[in-house]
């Protein structure tokens, strides 16, 4: 029992998945229905669903983002306005240019979601060129970004809002008829799945952690450096584009102010809040998807416990500070050495 | 000491040990007014290491140091020590602030204040002006610096230095980043403050430079000292001599009787193959077969050569061909394509992805040369990994170990496995055997053999020129960054003292 237990602490997910849960603990004392899952009007409902559900976005932030801190040990802080660039993209298309709330779309769907997914793709390859080629900071590269794609989000939409009331359009973001499941987390789950597949079933992974772990050396073994390189920026900017229609969904608008407000900050604590270094290298896809849940878990929860809009971030800077706290290693050697210090005091009282 | 009044300073006995090794073992230096001494040694010979234990970057285990007009044994515990007593240090990468003017380098941190302790900008630009003209360097003092060549910074470092009245100047490498009128340049200028009665320690690599501008040599090979002598009276062929030691170790010669067989086909041939600025353009051949030393010291361009030929850095003019075959090198992948390996010298910047497992090391370059989609099966891999680990005698605990937790020695035979599982052609091995046991140097000069002996062309760098009489059928012999000959076992025998006279610059036939 002790073995396995110890040999469960060693997991790199361990961390990663008792905050998560510590965090759904809390809710608890609030609500004791909180982990009740109920069928209501033919879908699911409940607040575990709900983490589920509104942590789409932020997981599929989380995947892009991995990778792009795995190789280059920097960030990508475009994502959120991206995925507002996206929205408008794509709402743009559906709607005609200049219309400003329709009830009938111009284009189908799938149409107006591909062109959303490019504006996302293309962005992430502007970004993924400025880095691998270019050679400068991921941070400032992204800052063009950042404060950019909104922008051209509010041009696209001749600086209004666009609602789409055309009931289709909202499944990405809601439920499909007859599936009780919400649309965003089936999403996530293909999304998931396709990036392990790529990543496992071709060498993506081991070349981007050994891009990551050394540039150099990788270039000598033969490796495309900057290739790899740019292609985690253009799948991180895809994964932006794909969270920006699901956000434009939910609201069947798109909002380019508002639309995926903080979530570049989400996407990078996600990844942290994993187990992974930010500064590159080794990368583990599953804790930092697991740290998108915890982010949003924190989010609901505070909801629940009736915490203002306006105060919310500070508990959850004070949340985020002590799960970073935990898992950092200076704290984990104080404990281990704490726990030493009692076995030997127990031997010397026994 | 017969010329003891003239000594500067006095390093005795100086002992620096770092975890697991002893940087210096008992070093010494003496250096003494109004002289330029030359400070040589193959890397790892504790150059540097004595230089910082004197500036202060590092303290000394044991071992005394004495200067001219200072009270008692010295003990610098950082560089503003140092400074204070008159030693300043003039590094290979200028450390100045580019971005400021020339005369605020000059007196940066000691800017001349007026009444209200402002700076007093045209009291500084005015020394700073009287000292470039008693120096007679020719600047602009207003000008920002790096509108200067590096020549020209150095210069400004080295003016620093004086004004601040440096009694002894360490100059670490300062010619390895100038071209040869730079180099004249500083040179008349080490002479002019050599004659102010300035002691200057001069590290450096070239030969020619240290038989050109400097009184004596002191010579170090392993953190020890090996002798010091003046320069006027030591032929070049004892100093290299004495740079990478006589001493014969125990090993069997390996080398088999058939040292004298007949060439292979014609595998490799490049025609003015050239680097911008590291090395002059060069012809260069290997056949099936054959095992090429390059031979020259550290900095003659050896490492840049085969970098060059394997295209690490993507800016190869000449042309080349692979059995015939015209051949594009752009980056390593086409290299790697083509049939060639390349262990680098540097194992832990180039070589080492230390992070990763040791099979994933192994299997890297066989990869990438697969390309991206046909991923090598697991088991494939596992089995690839596994015979190379019995193959080189790896010592890991498991294939999935990660690299860095490896020791140095293992590290590389876990690279040079990830060469031998792509089966190249043409392999390039620059050092494949430093900080490695005698018992696997051995079993390494054994491969290389059973490899050149299936007919692989090989390139094999060494320090150790008895490694690669060893091994090697010729020797290209390389210094200042040029060819300058070669010896052929056909033609000459090969024995170490032909090899040093070749590096040294005498005759080679």
């Amino acid at each position: 029992m002790k073995e396995t237990w110890s040999k469960l602490r060693k997991q790199p997910l361990f961390m990663p998945i008792l905050m998560l849960i510590l965090v759904l603990l809390i809710n608890l004392f609030k609500d004791p229905g909180f982990f009740s899952i109920a069928v209501k009007n033919g879908v699911l409902y409940g607040r575990l669903i709900d983490v589920l559900n509104r942590g789409s976005e932020i997981a599929i932030l989380a995947v892009g983002q991995t990778l792009v801190i795995a190789v280059s040990a920097g960030t990508d802080i475009s994502v959120g306005s991206v995925m507002a660039l996206a929205a408008s993209g794509g709402c743009m298309v559906l709607a005609g240019y200049g219309n400003t709330s329709v009830t009938g779309i111009v284009a189908p769907i799938a149409v107006g979601v591909i062109v959303g997914l490019l504006f996302g793709l293309g962005s992430g390859c502007i970004n993924g060129l400025m880095v691998s080629k270019l050679k400068i900071q991921p941070m400032v590269a992204t800052l063009i970004f950042f404060t950019a794609a909104r922008a051209i989000g509010l041009l696209l939409c001749n600086n209004q809002i666009i609602y789409i009331r055309y009931e289709p359009y909202k499944y990405l973001g809601n439920f499909l008829p007859h599936v009780p499941i919400p649309t965003p987390i089936l999403v996530t789950i293909l999304i998931i799945i396709i990036a392990q597949l790529v990543l496992k079933r071709t060498s993506l992974e081991m070349y981007i952690q050994s891009v990551g772990i050394n540039n150099r050396a990788s270039r000598i073994c033969g490796i495309n450096s900057d290739m790899i390189c740019f292609i985690c920026y253009a799948i991180c900017g895809l994964c932006a584009g794909a969270a920006g229609m699901i956000a434009s969904s939910r609201i069947y608008s798109a909002d380019s102010n508002n639309i995926g407000l903080n979530y570049e900050m989400y996407s990078i604590l996600a990844v942290a809040l994993g187990g992974n270094s930010l500064a590159g290298g080794k990368f583990n896809m599953a804790g930092s998807i697991v740290g998108a849940y915890t982010i949003q878990a924190i989010m609901t929860t505070l909801l629940a416990l009736g915490v203002s809009t306006d105060q919310s971030p500070v508990f959850m800077a004070i949340l985020v500070i002590l799960i970073v706290v935990i898992q950092s290693p200076v704290f984990k050697k104080w404990m281990e050495e704490r726990r030493v210090r009692r076995a030997e005091a127990g031997k010397e009282a026994a | 000491m017969s010329d003891g009044d003239n000594v500067l300073i006095t390093m005795r006995d100086i002992t620096k040990t770092f975890p697991g090794v002893v940087a210096l073992d008992h070093a010494r230096l003496t250096v003494r007014r109004g002289e330029i001494h030359a400070l040589m040694g193959e890397n790892g010979a504790g150059k540097s290491t004595i230089i910082k234990c004197l500036t202060g970057v590092y303290e000394r285990d044991s071992g005394d140091v004495h200067m001219e007009g200072v009270e008692g044994n010295i003990f610098n515990h950082s560089t503003m020590d140092a400074q204070k007593i008159g030693i300043a240090t003039v590094y290979q990468e200028v450390n100045l602030c580019p971005n400021l003017s020339v005369a605020e380098n000059l007196f940066i941190g000691r800017e001349p204040r007026t009444r209200l302790h402002t700076i007093d900008w045209k009291k500084m630009n005015r020394m700073a002006r009287e000292l470039m003209e008693r120096l007679q360097i020719e600047v602009d003092v207003t000008e920002t610096l790096e509108n200067y060549s590096i020549a020209i910074q150095q210069m400004v470092a080295i003016a620093r230095a004086v004004d601040m009245e440096a009694k002894v100047l360490i100059l670490d490498e300062p010619t390895s980043s100038l071209d040869d009128k730079e180099v004249e340049k500083l040179f008349v200028m080490m002479r002019r403050l050599k004659d102010q009665g300035v002691g200057i320690i001069f590290v450096t690599h070239f030969l020619d430079q240290v038989y050109e501008v400097c009184d004596r040599i002191t010579v170090m090979r392993n953190g020890k000292f090996v002798g010091e002598y003046t320069v006027s009276e030591l032929p070049r062929v004892k100093l290299v001599a004495a740079m990478l030691g006589k001493e014969m170790n125990d090993l069997a010669d390996i080398k088999g009787a058939d040292s004298g067989k007949e060439l292979g086909d014609l595998l490799y041939e490049g025609e003015g193959l050239s680097h911008k600025g590291t090395i002059k353009p060069f012809d260069f051949t290997i056949h099936k077969g054959e095992v090429v030393g390059l031979a020259g010291l550290l900095g003659s361009g050896r490492s840049e050569l085969v970098r060059c030929i394997y295209g690490v850095d993507n800016s190869q003019t000449g042309s080349s061909r692979m059995e015939g075959k015209p051949l594009k090198i752009k980056a390593p992948i086409d290299s790697i394509k083509a049939g060639m390996g390349y262990l680098p010298d540097d194992r832990k910047a180039d070589g080492c992805i230390g992070g990763l497992s040791v099979r994933e090391n192994i299997i890297i370059a066989l990869q990438a040369r697969n390309g991206l989609f046909k991923r090598i099966p697991m088991a494939k891999q596992i089995e690839i990994a596994d015979r190379y680990i019995d193959l080189l005698q790896i010592k890991t605990a498991s294939r999935e170990t990660l690299l860095s937790q490896l020791s140095g020695g293992n590290q590389q035979k876990v690279i040079l496995a990830r060469w031998l599982a792509t089966d190249p052609k043409f392999l390039i091995l620059d050092e494949p055997t430093r900080g490695i046991d005698i018992g696997t140097k051995t079993e390494i000069q054994k491969l290389v053999l059973q490899l050149a002996d299936r007919g692989m062309g090989i390139v094999f760098i060494s320090s150790e020129i008895e490694e690669m009489l060893r091994t090697c059928s010729k020797m290209l012999i390389m210094r200042d960054g040029a060819n300058v000959g070669h010896l052929d076992a056909k033609d000459i025998e090969l024995t170490q003292e032909n090899v040093m006279g070749a590096i040294a610059g005498g005759e080679t036939k």
